[in-house]
This record gives C-alpha cells, structure tokens and sequence, in this order.
C-alpha cells in the first residue's frame, strides 16, 4: 500500500496485535500493566492488563471514552503515576526507576506560566536541568517560527489566542529535541477551526522531526487522522480493545477525512465503542 | 454618527487628555466624593452651629494643621516607621511560615493549627503584655502590627501556595525540577496574587496596631497625638490625628495597590478581563 514510512508488509497488516514484531525493538514496551487506585470505598481498577509496544518514530494514537483511564497510562509512562503491576520499559529502561531523561510532556490545558514571556516559558525545561539558557533561545526562535509565531517571544501568555498558547507549550515540550512526546488531548480545549489547524500543524511537524509521539484523544476522527496506528479503549476497567492500523500515505491533507478509505478505519472504531455500549447504536 | 469628528482630525495633544480623561474616571469619582464629605462637613458644623469641642469645622482642622506641621509630621514618622517595620517583618515571617506549612504536614498540623486558635484572641488585648516585655521604646509598637498583620499574610500565603495547578507540578518533575525549583519558579510566583491580597489587608491592620500599641503607652506618635489631645479635651487637634491617619492608611493601601499593578501586569490584566469596563458610548 501507499504507506510513508516503507513498513514491512506483515507489520502493516499486524491488526489486532498491539506488541512489536521480535525483529523491531520498540521504543516504549509495556507488558501486563494494571493501574488500581485506592478509594475509600475500595480498590478502583483503572488501567487492567495493558500491553503494547510504541515504535521509534512512530505516532501512536489512543482513543477512548472519558474516564477509560488513558490520561493515567500516559502518566504512568511519565513516571508520574505509580503502577501496580507489570512493567513500562522506555529504551530499554525501566520507568519505575525514576522520570525518563528526555522527555516532552502537552497537557490538555496549556500550562503557560502568566508571568513569564512566550520565550522564557519554552525555556522553562533547560532552567529546570540547569543548562545555560542563552543557548538554547535560538532554538527557541527556530521552534516558535516553525508555528508560524516568530516575533512573539517577547509577548505574555495573556496576550496570545487559546491555539497560539497551545502552539507555545508544544513548542516548550520539543525544545531539549525528546524522543518521546507525550499529549494529553492537547486540542480537547480548543474550537473545531483550530483543532483542524493544529491537527495539521502537527502532523506536519511530526513528519519533520519523526518524533515518537504518543497522542491521547476521545476524538475518533483526530486519533485516525494522525495516527500511524490507533489503540481503542474501553473504560471501568481501563483496556485495550483493538489496534488499528491506519494505512493512509501521509502527509494526510485534512479533506483526507471525507474519503471513503477514511471512514471505513472511523466506522470500525465506532462499531466497537457501539459493540462496548460506550456509543449508542444509531436507530 | 455623523457630527462626531474623526479621530484623524483632532489635534494629538488634545487627545492625550482625552485619554487622561477617560483613564482617571476612578480617580475623579474618588476626588469628588472626598471633597463633597468635606464639603457636607463644614456646612453641617457652620448651620447647625456646632461647638468645636463636639465636632471641629473641617477649616479648623486644616488650620491646627498648619499651626505646627513639623510636629505633625515628625508624630507621623514615629507612627509610620513602627506600621512599616511591623508590616514589613509580617511579610518576611509571614512568608517563610506559609511556606513551613505548605511542605511540612507536621508544621501544617501543629503550626497552622496553633495560628487559627491565636487568631481567635482579640491581638489588641495583648498590648500591655508586649509594654510589658519589650518596654515603651518602638519596639513594643512594632510588635504589635507584627501580630495583628502577619495572620492574613500567612493565610492567603498559604492558599496561594497551595493553588498551583497539579498539571504545572507534573511539568516540573518530567523536567526533573529539584523541589526548591518547583517552589522558586512555580509555586511562589503562582502565590504573588495572593499575597498582594494579604498584604493589602495586613498594611492597613500593622497600621492599626501601631496606633493601638501608642495608645497603651507611648510620648509619640499618632496615637499619642489623639490620646493626649482626648486628655485635653482639644477635639480639633484630635480630628487632626484622624485625618493625618486616613491619610496615611489610603496612601499606604494605594502604594501596595501600585507595586501589584507594576509586578503582576499578568494578574492585572486577567482581573481587568473578568469585570469588563462599560462600553464607551458617545
């Protein structure tokens, strides 16, 4: 098929497996991960055998209903949130043991600090590592102009647009260049116009640096739109129900959307959240 | 529509005061209330007749003001010094306290705990008890605008502290931030709107308690200045204490009001958004 990325071709047809061929490392492994909170009514299981691979470069994206506990995975991926059994392994390494090194974190809020200027907000991380600022404000520039926000590094967070803002704290989250991204329904707060630009925005991004990016959404169309492969959750517990390859040749333009091809991977989700009863059937 | 003149065609510096104008409808509405109390004040003392030693005409005391105002001034020094070094250790404390509380449960639980039930004790009362201990110099005086000031700055320090958005927290630690960062870079800056709250209420309390230290013992001061005027019946000379003193609390309040403006243009500007100015119409 007319796949970017040159798969092998049992990797692309690899549809219910979420696990990374033996051949191919992957980037973050996760294996039997259950995630039970403590209430005070009991135990609450949130998250219940999850296993799945991210590829290096690779977008990965994870749709569900709210409260089907895909914030706490990607917390768990952060190092943010404890888990209570099984294993997250990022290269190779265990993310119990402590925070990944390199790591850029979009919530679904912003969190710009008001005070400080667009600039010394994206140069919040190396302040944070203790490296010099000063050379890292170039890249600071490069990344803001890359959103189409050059000359904006003096403004304040107040001054600018709810997707301009956005903008800003994903440039803050690639500015130490990670190679994992974590977002957290990074456009859930956002009007449909400039949900569709930064949808865009991003994709267009990806394909330039190839970062492995790892992309919550309860939108089907968004989670389709830029995945290269889409996980389906179900909630109460939290699981994986499916995994969804999306073989539509990047770069995907947004009209994308309206193609039969298109609709068939938005139907198949939608069939399962109806199948789950998360969605009604239509009559 | 059409009479108005365009903008283009008046001169500039025409428009500059138009825009001081506008700008300055706070300041006029303040002016001009202040200046008809007054106004009230001296027709009430003058058509109803009333003796000085009651209620002294507002001429009067503008004129025992200018009777001796070196002295006045001088008495204000004392006062404001103890208010300001009161007011300022109240801060620093204040501060360093929140702070205690916020990262140590166990100073949560015995400080704080301990703070609100001393809260409840009217401060006042503790007066004679610091003329007791630290004498009747100014010591004592700035003591007691430490106590009373430093409840509301510790208070909404705290608050402030506390609320930081956890995704801001959550940021910090996939940064690796060390806790004194987290604290040095998020949590105190999110705290600064809170503490200009706190501040604006604890300068006008130091103040009061200034007063209230001078009024259990002291040879100077405001306080003193009303006491001993009391003792000599001289209504006048008191209403002049009192007006100095009005003075110096709305100065005060308006310098805090000020530094918030000038350091927290970000908190400003969000506070302006939330009570929109009325729509200008021609």
């Amino acid at each position: 098929m007319g796949s970017a990325r040159d798969r092998p071709k049992d990797e692309a047809t690899d549809v219910q497996d979420p696990i990374t061929p033996a051949h191919e490392p992957p980037y973050v492994r996760i294996r039997n991960l259950d995630k039970v909170y403590q209430s005070r009514r009991g135990p609450v299981p949130a998250l219940a055998g999850i296993s799945l691979d991210i590829r290096d470069h690779e977008f990965l994206s994870i749709v569900g209903p709210s409260g089907c506990g895909k914030s706490t995975l990607l917390k768990c991926v952060a190092g943010l949130a404890d888990i209570s059994a099984g294993t997250i392994e990022i290269d190779g390494r265990n993310v119990v043991a402590g925070t990944p090194e390199n790591l850029g974190m979009v919530f679904q809020r912003d969190v710009l600090l008001d005070w400080r200027t667009v600039i010394d907000n994206i140069l919040l991380p190396v302040e944070f590592r203790r490296q010099r600022k000063s050379e890292w404000t170039d890249r600071g520039s490069k990344l803001l102009e890359l959103f189409g926000l050059r000359g904006y590094e003096r403004r304040f967070p107040w001054e600018l647009s709810g997707g301009q803002r956005q903008r800003v704290a994903i440039c803050r989250a690639l500015l130490t260049d990670p190679r994992l991204l974590l977002m957290d329904e990074p456009f859930g707060a956002l009007d449909a116009l400039t949900r569709d630009e930064l949808n865009f925005e991003l994709q267009r991004i990806w394909l330039e640096t190839r970062k492995t990016i790892l992309f919550i959404t309860h939108s089907i169309t968004e989670a389709v739109f830029l995945g290269d492969r889409v996980i389906v959750m179900s909630h109460h517990p939290g699981r994986i129900e499916e995994t969804i390859t999306v073989d539509i040749p990047r770069p995907r333009r947004l009209s994308v959307r309206e193609t039969p091809a298109f609709g068939a991977y938005t139907a198949e989700i939608r069939t399962t959240f109806e199948r789950l009863g998360i969605m009604k059937k239509e009559n | 529509m059409a009479s108005r003149p365009k903008a283009a065609d008046r001169p500039a510096a025409s428009s500059l005061l138009a825009t001081l104008w506008a700008r300055s409808s706070r300041v006029r509405t303040v002016l001009t209330v202040l200046v008809a109390t007054v106004i009230v004040w001296e027709l009430v003392c003058r058509l109803l007749a009333l003796p000085p030693i009651l209620l002294p005409a507002p001429t009067l005391v503008f004129v025992d003001l200018m009777k001796s105002p070196d002295w006045i001034l001088i008495h204000t020094g004392y006062t404001l010094f103890a208010t300001l070094a009161g007011f300022a250790l109240a801060v620093i404390i204040g501060i360093a306290l929140a702070v205690g509380i916020v990262y140590s449960p166990l100073l949560e639980r015995t400080l704080y705990t301990l703070l609100v039930a001393f809260n409840s004790l009217p401060k006042v009362a503790l007066a004679p008890l610091f003329i007791i201990w630290l004498g009747t110099g100014m010591s004592p005086k700035i003591a007691i605008a430490l106590v009373i000031a430093i409840f509301a700055i510790v208070i909404d320090m705290v608050l402030g502290l506390r609320s930081v958005d956890p995704d801001m927290l959550d940021l910090a630690k996939t940064c690796n931030a060390s806790p004194l960062q987290t604290l040095m870079k998020i949590r105190f800056p999110n705290a600064l709107p809170s503490l200009f709250a706190g501040m604006k209420v604890a300068i006008s309390l130091a103040l009061v308690g200034a007063i209230v230290g001078e009024f259990v013992a002291a040879d100077r001061g405001l306080g003193y200045v009303i006491l001993s005027a009391q003792g000599l019946f001289d209504t006048t000379r008191m209403f002049s204490g009192l007006v100095v003193l009005g003075v110096l609390g709305t100065i005060l309040f308006f310098l805090i009001d000020l530094a918030e403006r000038l350091m927290l243009p970000w908190h400003v500007s969000r506070r302006s958004e939330a009570a929109p100015a009325p729509r200008h119409t021609p």
